[in-house]
């Protein structure tokens, strides 16, 4: 890399290292001779100081896009392929974007901007490109109702975290990661990729699980990422047997004792972590000594250039990862007077440690009572007999609400012992929780939806 | 098995789980005199919704709730009637 202050992407992609891929289920493009290619057929020029929105569906030819376009456009937001169509003017307005990058032109005819059609056919590149800009890089909250907000960062800023844990040891990584890079915790991978001179296996939309794996261990992954909820679904799926990564990461949701047992059982070699990272707050923090929560000692220091503190019940993180503000008409203060991120996860110390409870905007309302789903969840996973759980509301027309779990047992686990297992979890739940948080009723289903972006859906939150 | 027999089952095992005692049941005994308080009637509701599949209390606007073991009864047999 050069001296000069302005990096991107590019700037790690040098030929000097070998055999870097970057794959999905149909295609694999090397990373080692990416730039002297294209997959925006020549028209990377045009993309130089604009605002672009990168919409393609394929999530390869984002991954390629980022690279060329990083260092040239003014700003790109990163559009997760699961955006409500609803919302795509309002994002125009509010990034005021005036490119599309796309593989689907036909969608983005009417939308008033400059199309750069991209394609996944890579064509050799006419002219070397050149870093101009600090591309700012904008991306959307993942809040379930309503228009995203959109938060920008720097590169800098969404590198810092890779920086700082320096590279792997050993042989360059071959990374994989169960989100769509367009989000936050699947960038951070994307990311990591790069910058540390590795190799990158995506997602395929619709992929069922044991070919996904299979394709992990064809491509030798070695270090992955996901939300416990990806995990758990990993787990009970019976697909994991003989893929042996080096290291397993946990992010974007609480990581409870359960599921970290679960994968150092499943991956007895892996080296197992769960970091804390959110599109706002940037990335924490990573945990890597197995246990559920985090050190007290984390908070009130800073770590790496990273300031934790505890206010009203939440974690505010204070560091050079946040993101640097909300881009858009109705943009609202990211960060308190002091330059703290409001997480908005609240957490509870106990003992030496702290213990994540839920999302401050995530209670469900029992009798009056607020309560934490996710404190309900972390009694009913610690029983070997479950994989999974969810707790929610169910409203009732005496007392307003109860608290109902819908269950999915562990593998092995035969459905005629349910009586047994659901008297157990009842008893630990009546041993470990305030009485209007022990569950009413607790149903053993055969699934539970998992949104797009990896985690576990609440529709009563 | 009888709506009514469900039903009672269904109280029967509420008032295990939740350490209520109750008095020997007829179609006379008073709902207060059950010992089942508020959170007890909304698990009964809710579960006898999913066994029945039905929640007489939500079906009608005007239902008035029950003040007796066999007006309970009653609003569920009135349902499949």
């Amino acid at each position: 890399m050069s001296s000069r202050e302005i990096f991107a992407l590019r700037d790690y992609l040098g030929p000097e290292l070998k055999g870097r891929t970057i794959s999905d289920a149909r295609q694999v493009w090397s990373l080692t001779n990416i730039l002297e290619q294209t997959c925006l057929a020549g028209r990377l020029g045009a993309l130089s100081g604009r605002s672009v929105l990168l919409a393609a569906a394929d999530q390869l030819i984002s991954a390629i896009a980022m690279t060329e376009i990083d260092g040239v456009a003014r700003c790109m937001l990163l559009c997760p392929p699961d955006l409500n169509a609803d919302h795509v003017n309002d994002l125009i307005e509010d990034a005021e974007i005036d490119a599309v990058v796309t593989d689907q032109p036909a969608r983005w005819a009417d939308a008033g901007v400059d199309l750069v059609v991209a394609d996944r056919t890579p064509a050799r590149s006419a002219a070397k490109s050149t870093t101009e800009h600090a591309t700012d890089w904008l991306m959307l909250t993942s809040g379930t109702s309503g228009v995203p907000k959109i938060v920008r960062h720097t590169l800098e800023g969404l590198t810092g975290a890779i920086a700082a844990d320096g590279p792997a040891r050993g042989a360059a990584p071959v990374w994989a990661t169960f989100y769509d890079i367009r989000r936050y915790g699947g960038l951070q991978i994307f990311l990591r990729a790069v910058i540390g001179g590795g190799s990158m296996v995506l997602t395929e939309p619709g992929e069922p699980i044991a070919d996904h794996v299979a394709r992990l261990k064809a491509r030798e992954v070695t270090h992955i990422s996901g939300t416990p909820s990806h995990w758990r679904k990993l787990l009970m799926s019976g697909s994991a047997s003989d893929f042996s990564p080096r290291y397993v990461r946990l992010s974007g949701e609480i990581a409870d004792q359960a599921v970290l047992d679960g994968l150092s059982r499943a991956f007895p070699a892996a080296s197992i972590g769960h970091a804390y990272a959110s599109t706002e707050a940037g990335v924490g923090f990573a945990v890597n000594d197995g246990l559920e929560g985090f050190p007290a000692t984390m908070v009130g220091v800073n770590r790496d250039g990273v300031e934790m503190k505890v206010e009203d019940g939440s974690l505010r993180i204070r560091s050079t990862r946040t993101a640097h503000a909300y881009v858009g008409r109705n943009a609202t203060a990211l960060t308190d007077g002091d330059g703290f991120v409001d997480t908005g996860d609240m957490i509870e110390l106990r003992g030496d440690r702290y213990y994540f409870v839920g999302r401050r905007g995530g209670v469900i309302n029992i009798g009056g009572l607020k309560v934490h789903p996710e404190e309900i969840e972390t009694v009913i996973n610690r029983h070997a007999e479950v994989r999974m759980s969810r707790a929610r509301s169910r409203r009732s027309p005496i007392t307003g609400s109860i608290v109902v779990a819908d269950v999915i047992l562990a593998d092995g686990c035969d459905v005629s012992r349910s009586d047994d297992v659901r008297n157990k979890i009842l008893a630990d739940c009546r041993a470990s929780l305030a009485s209007h948080k022990v569950p009413a009723m607790i149903k053993f289903v055969s699934s539970l939806d998992i949104t797009a972006a990896g985690k576990l859906a609440r529709h009563d939150a | 098995m009888s709506v009514a027999l469900r039903i009672v089952s269904v109280m029967q095992q509420i008032a295990k789980d939740q350490q209520i005692t109750l008095p020997p049941l007829n179609d006379d005994v008073r709902l207060h005199e059950t010992g089942f308080d508020s959170l007890a009637f909304a698990i009964l509701v809710a579960r006898l919704e999913d066994d029945l599949g039905i929640d007489p209390f939500t079906i009608s606007e005007d239902a008035e709730f029950p003040l007796t073991v066999g007006d309970f009864i009653k609003a569920y047999e009135n349902v499949f009637a």
